[in-house]
């Protein structure tokens, strides 16, 4: 097949696929509506993760501290400054990108790599969790209640879902937007360079400190405007919704059983795993944690039998089958 | 911040050092693992769950005494630990080191939800009569299951060392630990080795949640505390280092005690993250080196 058909069949494929889901609200009831949110949300933070993740190799165990920084940044403004959510939410972008920087300063400059690194996110998110715990007890013990304001776009409320829908519809195609820009530029490939070889990367004259930074910030500044879209979807913040480590770990389910280091892996993951959750509560009905347990035997067996995730292994099944058809 | 007189503060301190052996004992296993298979644990405190959840329904519904339920808690875990590795862990172990954190961090998220199902997330207490006393020593008071918890973790931590030492099996660990190619060329069986060191570090986090079980709270989520913690203690101990690891809980045990005692509420806690980032970033081979000696 050449190059010009394979984008025109792409170009194709995309424009289906974007108005099929832009009439979908049209045509579901609000509980798959929430449920469709719920999978746009949760592919837009592996995304997300992804970049820092996937691309450049360096796994966060503790990106919720950046969902959470996000939540807070822009509902604190907003209560006690009046900013309106939308700008929260850039700002919110900002501050969850600062803290990206610093602990990936920290990190990447005294070398702390692969399970040394997750750890260390996982202390952080940890920390920030408690410091939240500490500080809420006195002022909030109940959550943070964003007050109710009138059906506004300019609000960033809705009375109806389907404006959720849309908002985080259009939030995870730009951030797949930008993943493919990744993939196909020359920063794509320092990242991955310096995923599977670190000493090899350096040789060639990539600065993984710079480059390993700059996916941390990308990332970063990603999951915390996803913390912001939570924050308005519920109206409401805790400290054990932001920083807990049950949501660092639901980000980053989605693109290691998706595949981690592809471009739609996170969102299918996030697909696959939301639908599964949503069959065991109705199967397993008063059970508090089975969905989770669900999750635990999944991660297991993807980690055995598909370690590139679903599309990482459809990818070596597609190249292999090409290889035997050039062979005869 | 609040100044503690003295008297508060030698409280801190003791029931630091005592606390600190039981995290000493649970880092043992995990840092035995570590040594051994190059594998960072995260299911071990899971593993911990279980032993304090097999030593409260010994008690409760067959009237077992929690010390001596450590005759079927230690085998208990031992076997669920080989098994483990057996089945899961020894699939993974060429795996990027990511991948292999995140395997046992689906066994983790399986056991501990799979506890709230049986169990239910309620907190529950073993309520022991004759350990309900505390032994005062000047203006200090010494709660005796906390006493008995440190002097095991002490004589299991000997007894391990005893072996590592001594028995044939211990010595292959210990050669396997160090030398991976070497004890295959003299004929040690590597897949044996790690089933059996996996079996054993469970087997210590389990003796570690039964001797606790006396004195703390037992919940599907307990060992999330104490998986932090035993993290910390082993790379302050030096990844790998069996006697570092035993003294490290001490400091850690101590740290956090004293911490505590300064600074009120979830501080404590935090005072230990802080901890595990700073050695993580600053003193990554720890404080007594990764040696197994």
């Amino acid at each position: 097949m050449s190059s010009t058909t394979q984008y025109t069949r792409n170009i194709l494929v995309i424009v289906v696929a974007g108005f099929i889901l832009i009439i979908l609200p049209h045509f579901i009831g609000d509980y798959y509506i929430h449920m469709a949110t719920m999978i746009l949300l949760y592919g837009y933070l592996g995304l997300a993760w992804n970049i820092l993740g996937g691309y450049a190799g360096q796994f966060s165990f503790g990106h919720a501290a950046f969902f959470g920084v996000g939540a807070f940044t822009s509902t604190l403004l907003q209560l006690n400054i009046g900013v309106n959510p939308w700008i929260g939410m850039f700002l919110a972008g900002i501050a969850g990108m600062l803290l990206g920087l610093f602990i990936g300063a920290l990190c990447f400059r005294y070398g702390l790599r692969g399970p040394y690194f997750a750890l260390a996110m996982l202390a952080l998110a940890e920390m920030l969790r408690l410091l939240a715990v500490q500080w809420m007890t006195v002022k909030y013990p109940l959550g943070i209640n964003i007050p109710i304001n009138t059906d506004s776009f300019w609000n960033f409320q809705f009375d109806k879902k389907a404006p959720y829908y849309y908002i985080m519809l259009f939030m995870t195609a730009a951030a797949l937007y930008l993943t493919h820009i990744i993939e196909v530029k020359r920063i794509g490939s320092y990242f991955k360079a310096i995923r599977e070889n670190e000493a090899a990367a350096e040789s060639l004259g990539i600065n993984l400190f710079k480059y390993k930074l700059l996916a941390m910030a990308i990332s970063s500044f990603l999951t915390a405007m996803g913390g912001t879209f939570y924050a308005q979807y519920y109206l409401i913040v805790d400290e054990e919704a932001a920083f807990g480590v049950n949501g660092s770990i639901e980000i980053l389910l989605g693109p290691i059983i998706g595949g981690a280091g592809t471009v739609f892996g996170p969102v299918l993951g996030a697909g696959v795993l939301e639908c599964l959750s949503e069959v065991t509560r109705d199967v397993f009905e008063g059970y508090g944690g089975v969905h989770l347990m669900v999750y635990g035997v999944i991660l297991v067996i993807t980690i055995i039998f598909l370690p590139e995730g679903i599309l990482g292994g459809l990818q070596l099944i597609f190249r292999k089958l090409k290889k035997r058809g050039r062979r005869h | 911040m609040t100044i503690p007189g003295i008297p508060l503060l030698l409280q801190a301190i003791v029931n630091g050092i005592l606390m600190g052996g039981v995290y000493g004992l649970i880092a043992v296993g995990l840092t035995l693992i570590f040594g051994v298979m190059n594998i960072i644990n995260f299911a071990h405190g899971a593993f911990m769950m279980l032993g304090m959840y097999a030593t409260y329904w010994l008690y409760v519904l067959l009237g077992i005494d929690p010390y001596l339920s450590l005759l079927l808690t230690i085998p208990l875990l031992f076997i669920v630990g080989l098994l483990i590795e057996r089945f899961l862990i020894a699939q993974v172990l060429d795996a990027p080191g990511h991948n292999q954190l995140l395997l046992t961090l689906g066994i983790s998220l399986f056991i501990e939800n799979f506890a709230i199902c049986l169990w239910s997330p309620n907190f529950r207490t073993l309520e022991i009569p004759y350990l309900q006393n505390v032994v005062n020593i000047g203006t200090v008071m010494i709660s005796i299951p906390k006493v008995i918890a440190f002097l095991s973790a002490i004589i299991f931590t000997a007894l391990l060392y005893y072996f590592l030492k001594k028995t044939d099996m211990g010595k292959a660990i210990r050669a396997a630990s160090e030398e991976k190619e070497g004890a295959l060329t003299v004929g040690i069986n590597l897949k044996k080795i790690y089933y059996v060191a996996f079996g054993i570090g469970a087997a210590c986090v389990g003796a570690a949640g039964t001797v606790i079980a006396p004195f703390f709270y037992v919940n599907p989520h307990v060992g999330g505390i104490f998986v932090i913690v035993a993290f910390v203690v082993v790379v302050l101990g030096g990844m790998g280092n069996f006697i570092g690891a035993f003294f490290a809980g001490l400091i850690i045990g101590l740290a956090e005690s004293v911490g505590a005692a300064f600074v009120p509420g979830q501080v404590k806690q935090f005072i230990i993250y802080f901890i595990f980032i700073l050695v993580l970033l600053f003193k990554p081979e720890g404080l007594f080196g990764r040696s197994n000696e």
